[in-house]
């Protein structure tokens, strides 16, 4: 099959990356469609306007690129599937005491499942999208998924969702190469896009940032509890679970002799659990549902390096198998900001191996008095998990 | 494979300007470019080419000359006629109430909302029934606590039906309440004989019937002062101010001429491809349902709601394939409403997110509807198969 007949829709937002991705498949040949979702419209923020991923300027921007690349533009309507799907997600799990990371979730459900299937309904080959990563053969013949070339702009971490099946009709064009090259190349273009920001925020936020989103859509998310110290002292209070990250120190409201860190929060009793900075830091986690690129993990028990956020550095660590949806990751030093519901990304080289979502503390661990050095004890609880996560 | 090829069945959005306009047009660009309110040489010819226009479209209306207002096109008239009504009205003390529909074109509908919300005037809404047509007896109703002025569409652009205005306007008048149409998609297809009809106020635009973009007219019957909209020069007899668009309102009159002249036979080839489309969508879509009046239709409509259909996706399928058609929730932006038209006509909001309109034109083929046919057939098969939820 040659290249013209073959039929590459690219999901445009509007931005340089996803653009420039358009631009590199109308150069090899493809037949392109672009195509761009309307994610969402916070009515209670005041519409279109306030959303970061598809604003109207937004979308006129994409249709531009589109028709000076010659292709077609689409804009598909996918506000009940992201909100049934992504931005519940993301309320939940906030509910539930994690610190999602709704990107993930978006690229298993919108991305690569609503979008994809609607590319394939519309006689595509593949879905193209502006990711930095990349895709390649492996020795037995399935498809690897690597880090872009770009380290620093690298997203595999958000794309650990992705299986076998995905791959094989997924393309990310802009992975090859640097993100001043792709800025290049928009100039070159002609993209009127080459100086535009990065999108940093979660896209369904708009102007307001998370918090202001759960107080409007989740209010009771955001219910007020206890401030105590590792030993279980009273300190203060805080203004929901929600509003605060592991390692944070500025903004706590409690005076101390010693400046006092988020250990940990304790969502069985609603609870911000604080303590000095030596205490911060666990050597491991445990991730649940799992997901192997490959299809299944290298080993059951294996060294590699594990990432656990979509900004940390991979870190060396040895990784156990403990079921089909769950692993446990030891580290070789301890991580200071190990944070529940944060996906946890297992890396060979620049191969993206899968990744899972960081459990829960044990509660057990809580009322222990010590929050760090239990984890030691996570990886037995773990298998009472059931009657501990109830 | 098929060979893809493009077909344009959306004449109920637009129309191209026929060459015959296009001919009687090109003489008042360069050459006649005068300005009509000039009182030499330069300015009469203009001029006369103007009230040739008028007399024109007046003959057609059966109305008098005078009772023509040329204005930009449809939403402009909407306005003229919703607004300067109803301000004239409040001045003389008159009850300023607004009367409609809610399956009224958006000229008229968010005019009468914002009179509401921004101009305290008092506004009521009359139902409409399965079909989209108001109800003579809930129009009475509404007229009985008196008004201003009353507008209802004479033809849906979503559901083709056209509505009873000789009956609509008997009871408007017997209750002292000016009738104003809005006849945009009638225009070329439906008598526009002002008398027959009994409106008072009626507007047009050009590019419904083969005349360019960005001219309509207002018909206003003699006798009703309206305030005008658009203030400056006393162009329009001071009901409308604004250098006259003299090449367009010679290519609205052209046009205007050849629909009415030509109108049988267009007609009965409209109606012909139209229940063509209306058969076979009706035998190959088991999704398909007929949305408007079955009977008391526009000759060029075909309209639908596609169960379980995301219209606007579908729309893409069809593009992708050649063939433009309308959804009555177009949409540009992917966040499309549903039809506020179907959901008034009692369809839920899902089927009002799958309307589908069909409209064919002067040159439409029975080739060209074999072809779209079989697309949209395909691509509403791949839709149907298409997952809308997400992997449990």
């Amino acid at each position: 099959m040659s290249r013209s007949d073959t039929r590459v829709v690219v999901a445009m937002s509007g931005g340089v990356d996803s653009s420039v991705a358009a631009a590199l498949m109308v150069r090899a040949g493809y037949d392109v469609v672009g195509m761009m979702m309307r994610l969402w419209t916070d009515d209670a923020l005041g519409g279109a306007e306030h959303n970061r991923c598809c604003t109207p300027e937004q979308m006129s921007d994409a249709r531009r690129i589109a028709d000076k690349l010659g292709i077609p533009f689409y804009v598909l309507d996918s506000k009940d599937i992201f909100r049934s799907t992504v931005v519940q997600y993301f309320i939940d799990q906030h509910r539930d005491g994690y610190t999602p990371n709704p990107c993930l979730e978006c690229n298993r459900h919108i991305r690569f499942d609503w979008l994809l299937n609607n590319a394939l309904a519309l006689d595509a080959d593949y879905l193209a999208t502006g990711h930095y990563a990349r895709i390649s053969r492996n020795s037995t013949g399935g498809w690897d998924l690597r880090r872009g070339l770009d380290a620093a702009k690298d997203q595999s971490y958000v794309l650990s969702v992705m299986e076998q099946s995905q791959l094989a009709r997924a393309k990310f064009p802009v992975g090859e190469y640097h993100k001043h090259e792709v800025r290049e190349l928009a100039e070159e273009l002609g993209l009127n896009v080459a100086g535009k920001k990065d999108s940093q925020d979660l896209c369904f936020l708009g102007d307001s940032d998370y918090r202001d989103f759960l107080r409007l859509h989740a209010p009771d998310v955001m219910a007020p509890g206890p401030i105590v110290n590792a030993k279980g002292d009273l300190l203060g209070q805080h203004q929901g679970l929600a509003n605060y990250t592991i390692g944070q120190r500025k903004g706590l409201g409690i005076s101390a002799n010693e400046p006092l860190y988020v250990l940990a929060m304790n969502p069985y009793k609603n609870a911000l659990v604080v303590g000095a900075r030596d205490q911060l830091g666990r050597d491991r986690l445990i991730a649940e549902n799992a997901n192997w690129v490959s299809g299944a993990p290298p080993a059951r028990n294996f060294r590699a390096d594990v990432k656990i956020r979509y900004r940390a550095n991979a870190q060396p660590a040895a990784i156990e198998v403990i079921d089909q949806h769950r692993f446990s990751v030891i580290f070789d030093e301890p991580q200071r900001d190990i944070t529940p519901g944060q996906a946890a990304v297992i890396y060979q080289g620049d191969v993206c191996l899968g990744g899972g979502v960081i459990a829960k503390f044990a509660e057990a661990e809580f009322s222990s008095g010590r929050v760090a050095l239990a984890a030691a004890k996570s990886r037995r609880l773990s298998s009472q998990a059931d009657c501990v996560w109830e | 494979m098929r060979t893809k090829r493009d077909v344009y069945l959306d004449y109920s959005a637009s129309t191209p300007v026929d060459p015959r306009v296009m001919e009687a047009m090109m003489p008042y660009f360069s050459d006649v470019f005068g300005n009509p309110s000039s009182s030499h040489r330069y300015g009469r010819e203009a001029d006369r080419a103007i009230e040739d226009s008028r007399e024109t479209v007046a003959a057609i209306l059966n109305c008098r000359p005078l009772e023509i207002i040329f204005t930009s096109g449809g939403s402009e008239s909407d306005n003229l006629a919703l607004r300067g009504a109803a301000w004239r009205a409040r001045k003389q003390g008159k009850p300023a109430k607004l009367i409609t529909s809610p399956v009224e074109h958006s000229a008229v509908s968010s005019t009468v909302r914002q009179m509401g919300a921004l101009m305290d005037f008092e506004t009521q809404v009359v139902p409409v029934d399965r079909y989209g047509l108001i109800d003579p007896a809930a129009f009475g109703e509404a007229c009985a606590s008196g008004g201003a002025v009353a507008s209802v569409i004479y033809a849906n652009n979503e559901l083709g039906s056209i509505n009873d205005l000789l009956a609509l306007s008997r009871i408007a008048r017997s209750n002292d309440i000016l009738l104003h149409t809005d006849a945009v998609q009638a225009g070329g297809q439906l008598t526009l004989d002002v008398q027959q009809l009994g409106v008072d106020m009626l507007s047009l635009s050009a590019h419904k019937f083969y005349g360019p973009k960005g001219v309509g007219i207002l018909y206003l019957r003699d006798g009703i002062e309206l305030a005008p909209t658009q203030t400056g020069g006393g162009h329009e007899a001071g009901r409308r101010a604004g250098t006259h668009n003299t090449p367009f309102i010679v290519g609205l009159a052209a046009a205007l001429q050849l629909a009415h002249t030509e109108s049988d036979d267009r007609n009965a080839r409209f109606r012909f491809l139209r229940d063509s489309i209306i058969d076979a969508i009706l035998q190959r879509v088991p999704a398909a349902e007929l949305s408007g009046h079955p009977q008391r239709r526009l000759p060029s409509h075909a309209s639908f709601v596609l169960n379980g259909i995301d219209a606007n996706a579908l729309l893409m399928h069809l593009d992708m394939n050649g063939v433009a058609v309308s959804s009555g929730s177009a949409c540009l932006t992917g966040n499309p409403e549903p039809a506020e038209t179907l959901l008034a006509a009692g369809y839920t909001v899902e089927q009002a997110k799958s309307g589908l309109r069909l409209s064919v034109g002067i040159s439409t083929t029975e080739d060209e509807i074999e072809y779209a046919l079989d697309v949209l057939v395909e691509a509403v098969g791949k839709l149907s198969r298409l997952r809308r939820e997400p992997a449990p």
